[in-house]
């Protein structure tokens, strides 16, 4: 598996990451060495094993249906670059 | 019935499947401890997790996941005691982590069946392919300042159920009859309040147009519907435009798009089209959801009764049509009420009254038959009254309205007002004796019964003379004999 720079661009570009030009090349070359990389796990037979999601032996732990939260507006919004009526105040996003 | 739709080259079929997102009805969150109730102050309901503070970890509502599983027990769907949930990643203003917590390869319920109740007791099965678990997303209002969109995070991480049917269906009445049933069974499970208006059951609908029996066409997916009205007739729009774009010799590109209400119309929501490389991957914060089969087993076992076994049930012991337990069953409140003024009467006349003048007397006063201004109870002593001749049915039609607006007892109203039915054959008789002598033109006109039809004129005569309250079978019978 390897990926070419315009696949690169797409990649920084969902995860909003700006990337210059000149620096795709060298980018895709890098991904490129640690694709290469873990590439060597297909060495390894897995036919029969189950992909793995978690490496710890444990139970989900689960909480209660009760409120316990919330209540907080001030903390919530504390980071917040704008904040307007107890609503976050972002530029305009719409359809 | 024909289901097809005509156009130029000759006869289509539609193909829908329906993703519904149903709210999970809970206290809280379904990964934190903040409060899911609608309406309460912006960002009041959020907790760090839900505002997606670093270094907050999400911890699964264990009540939501039972919700899950009842859901896929009463839609007869496999449930699968190993499931995982993975990151949806896109970028949103009302998403503060970049990414929503969903199942995307291995949800905890798999294929169900839901069937559908059509036109004349007709039933059709529709395939669920699969339900997961998701977080729904803060929420965006975008007209309340000139430049800035305003952010609320009290939705976000409520907990959704995302239910996939199967592209069974082959009419907008189809997908209304599923959106209906669905919301049906929800409510009678409380596993989520069915509420479209509120927003807390949307559906996005696939529509796809087809030659009979040839292959599947290419889809299109409108999001984000919010009323079973206008789930109808946005396939009836979307299958008319994909007919016309293939017969002008164009193609279906599959896009999301968008309903609007008020022209009636779907449109292309191209904006989003890039957003669907969500790059799915197991979330790292959450093990896998592994569920005991006993505990599964418990759920089951604490089913109420569902929609179809209660429809089935009410035409075997009360004997009603396909149609008025479709009434009945359809909420859950009315089976309640129905049941309850049923219990040891006649089962068709109470079918009469729920479906009949109860039924007008809410949609005239806009309340839901939870706060019927008559009580199941109240409705049972009229039916009652009429039972054993204490008042006529026409008098009980009276009462009826009486008890509307003042939500009073039938006896209690009966006896104030005087209108007990007079079965004491002389007084009766007394009326009766009288009319006849009064008008012999029209004792001419029915000439010994030559003219029957004029019996129906004396007897109206006398419920005047009697205020309504005489034994209309006893007039009949009196009026036979003396005009003989």
């Amino acid at each position: 598996m390897s990926v070419d720079t315009k696949t690169v661009a797409r990649i920084a570009h969902l995860a909003r990451l700006k990337v210059p030009e000149d620096r795709l090349d060298p980018l895709a070359g890098e991904l490129n060495q640690l694709l290469a990389w873990v590439e060597q796990l297909g060495e390894v037979n897995t036919d029969n094993v189950p992909p793995l999601t978690s490496v710890v032996h444990a139970r989900l732990p689960r909480r209660d249906d009760v409120v316990t939260d919330g209540d907080r507006q001030a903390d919530v919004l504390a980071n917040a670059p704008d904040a307007q009526n107890g609503f976050f105040a972002v530029p305009k996003v719409i359809e | 019935m024909s289901k097809l739709i005509s156009g130029a080259t000759g006869e289509w079929e539609v193909v829908i499947g329906l993703e519904v997102h149903a709210q999970v009805t809970s206290n809280s969150k379904l990964f934190s401890g903040a409060a899911t109730e609608f309406g309460a102050e912006p960002n009041t309901q959020v907790s760090l997790v839900d505002a997606a503070m670093p270094g907050m970890l999400p911890v699964i509502n264990a009540y939501c996941v039972e919700q899950a599983v009842r859901t896929g027990l009463a839609l007869d769907a496999q449930i699968n005691l190993y499931s995982i949930f993975d990151r949806k990643n896109y970028f949103y203003a009302d998403l503060p982590q970049g990414y929503q917590i969903s199942q995307y390869k291995q949800p905890v319920v798999g294929e169900g069946i839901i069937t559908l109740d059509l036109k004349d007791g007709e039933t059709k099965e529709v395939g669920i392919e699969r339900l997961h678990l998701e977080q729904d997303a803060g929420k965006s209002m975008h007209d309340q300042h000139p430049t800035m969109t305003y952010v609320d995070l009290n939705r976000s991480g409520v907990a959704l159920m995302e239910i996939v049917s199967k592209p069974d269906m082959r009419s907008s009445e189809e997908a209304g009859a599923y959106l209906k049933k669905l919301r049906t069974i929800l409510r009678y499970i409380g596993t989520c309040d069915g509420n479209m208006e509120q927003g807390s059951m949307r559906a996005d609908v696939n529509v796809s147009v087809r030659k009979p029996g040839g292959p599947l066409g290419t889809r299109c997916e409108i999001k984000n519907v919010n009323s079973v009205r206008f789930v109808q007739q946005a396939i009836e729009y979307e299958a008319r435009r994909q007919i016309d774009v293939i017969e002008d010799g164009g193609k279906i590109v599959q896009e999301t798009r968008l309903y609007d209400v008020a022209q009636g119309v779907t449109r292309s929501m191209r904006s989003k089209e890039e957003a669907h490389d969500y790059r799915y991957f197991p979330d790292p914060d959450l093990l896998p959801l592994e569920l005991d089969p006993a505990w599964v087993d418990e759920i089951k076992a604490g089913l109420p009764e569902l929609p179809d076994e209660k429809k089935n049930r009410l035409m075997r012991d009360f004997g009603l049509s396909v149609y008025d337990a479709g009434v009945m069953v359809s909420e859950p409140e009315i089976g309640v009420y129905f049941e309850e003024v049923a219990k040891g009467r006649d089962p068709k006349q109470a079918s009469n009254w729920v479906t009949g003048s109860l039924f007008a007397a809410l949609n005239a006063k806009g309340v839901s038959i939870t706060e019927s201004p008559v009580t199941a109870a109240n409705l049972g002593k009229l039916i009652d009254l009429i039972a054993d001749n204490t008042i006529s049915g026409r008098i009980a039609k009276d009462v009826f309205e009486i008890m509307v607006e003042t939500g009073g007892d039938p006896a209690a109203i009966v006896e104030e007002k005087g209108l007990k039915q007079i079965t004491d054959t002389g007084f009766i008789e007394g009326i009766v004796d009288r009319i006849i002598a009064e008008n012999p033109g029209q004792v001419a006109q029915y000439d010994g019964g030559a003219n029957p039809k004029v019996i129906g004129w004396f007897v109206g005569q006398v419920m005047k003379q009697s205020q309504g309250k005489a034994n209309p079978a006893q007039v009949n019978e009196l009026l036979k004999k003396k005009l003989g």
